[in-house]
């Protein structure tokens, strides 16, 4: 009976998540809470306060991220901002990114393309695109995105040709990253809003590409 | 605090062991980078995370690294390059012909 300690979800072939946590995320989620509840008890914050940033947070989503991209596609003096100022252009979308890090857009190119990690912990354009995703933030990504990228790529299904350079941003400071993909062919009848459609959080962070459905 | 590096400059990351949360990867320490990009200048998040006060600012630089020479066996191109921000403190000059 020695292999029926603690069920993990996967015994019967797919995990669960969400409704067993791990041990691993039930520690961390105890000791959260266990924070919490001292930053309360000092008066450090309030409950209101934790819940206001959770609002914040869930108030953002890739989607924003998306609007961006497809408004730089269609709108060459936009492009200009984003690249140049991406808080003012998210500014001007009513996404309201300010706060004390910046954030920078990359450019792909038919010569460069671009890939975000963090090897230090889970940075991230949150402000704008909301949580990173889980394995944004898993060692595992975060490894080996810098030293084999092109692997990584391949993984999300995506194959860079040898002669586009790969650039990794390695963004372990103040200022989170953002890539600005190239608009896919066949979409020149698209209007702002189905372009948007074709630009997944992964194309944000350069996992992916937009992919024109035909 | 004016920057002491400018676009272009060739920069040697600092192979120091610093205790604590640390801002430049371990994987750049000791190699030769480019100066890409001035960022701007922050706080020392370093100092930031241990409760002290941040100031004086500090000039943060994107430096860029070549693929080929952080990693031993790279699989790629030659021109894949990898882009870090530092604070100066990690940097010191280094020779041109370095790379």
């Amino acid at each position: 009976m020695s292999d029926t300690h603690y069920d993990d979800g996967q015994t019967h072939g797919h995990s669960h998540d969400g409704v067993k946590p791990s041990t691993e995320a039930r520690y961390y989620a105890g000791r959260i809470r266990a924070i919490e509840a001292l930053l309360v008890d000092k008066g450090v914050l309030a409950k209101e306060d934790v819940r206001r940033q959770i609002e914040y947070m869930e108030a953002r989503t890739p989607a924003n991220g998306a609007r961006m991209v497809a408004r730089a596609w269609v709108d060459p003096e936009y492009k200009i901002l984003l690249l140049s100022d991406t808080k003012a252009a998210a500014q001007e979308l009513g996404i309201d990114a300010s706060g004390p890090v910046e954030f920078v857009t990359l450019e792909n190119t038919p010569e460069v393309h671009n890939l975000v990690v963090c090897t230090l912990c889970s940075c991230y354009p949150r402000a704008i695109l909301g949580v990173p995703p889980d394995w944004y933030k898993s060692f595992d990504y975060r490894s080996r995105a810098v030293n084999g990228p092109r692997a990584v790529m391949r993984e999300f299904g995506l194959e860079i040709p040898e002669d586009v350079h790969v650039a990794v941003h390695d963004s372990s400071a103040d200022v989170r990253y953002m890539v600005l993909p190239m608009r896919p062919p066949g979409t020149k009848s698209m209007g702002e809003d189905e372009l948007a459609g074709l630009v997944t959080r992964d194309c944000l962070i350069g996992t992916s590409i937009p992919r024109s459905v035909e | 605090m004016a920057a002491r590096f400018g676009p272009g400059d060739p920069v040697l990351v600092r192979a120091a062991e610093k205790p604590g949360h640390v801002r430049t990867p371990e994987y750049v320490k000791g190699k030769t980078g480019r100066v890409e990009e001035v960022l701007g200048v922050f706080e020392d998040p370093e100092i930031l995370a241990y409760g002290g006060s941040g100031p004086p600012e500090e000039p943060l630089y994107k430096v860029s690294f070549r693929q080929i020479d952080l990693w031993e066996g790279y699989a790629g191109s030659a021109n894949d390059a990898l882009y870090v921000d530092i604070y100066e403190h990690w940097l010191e000059p280094a020779r041109e012909e370095a790379r």
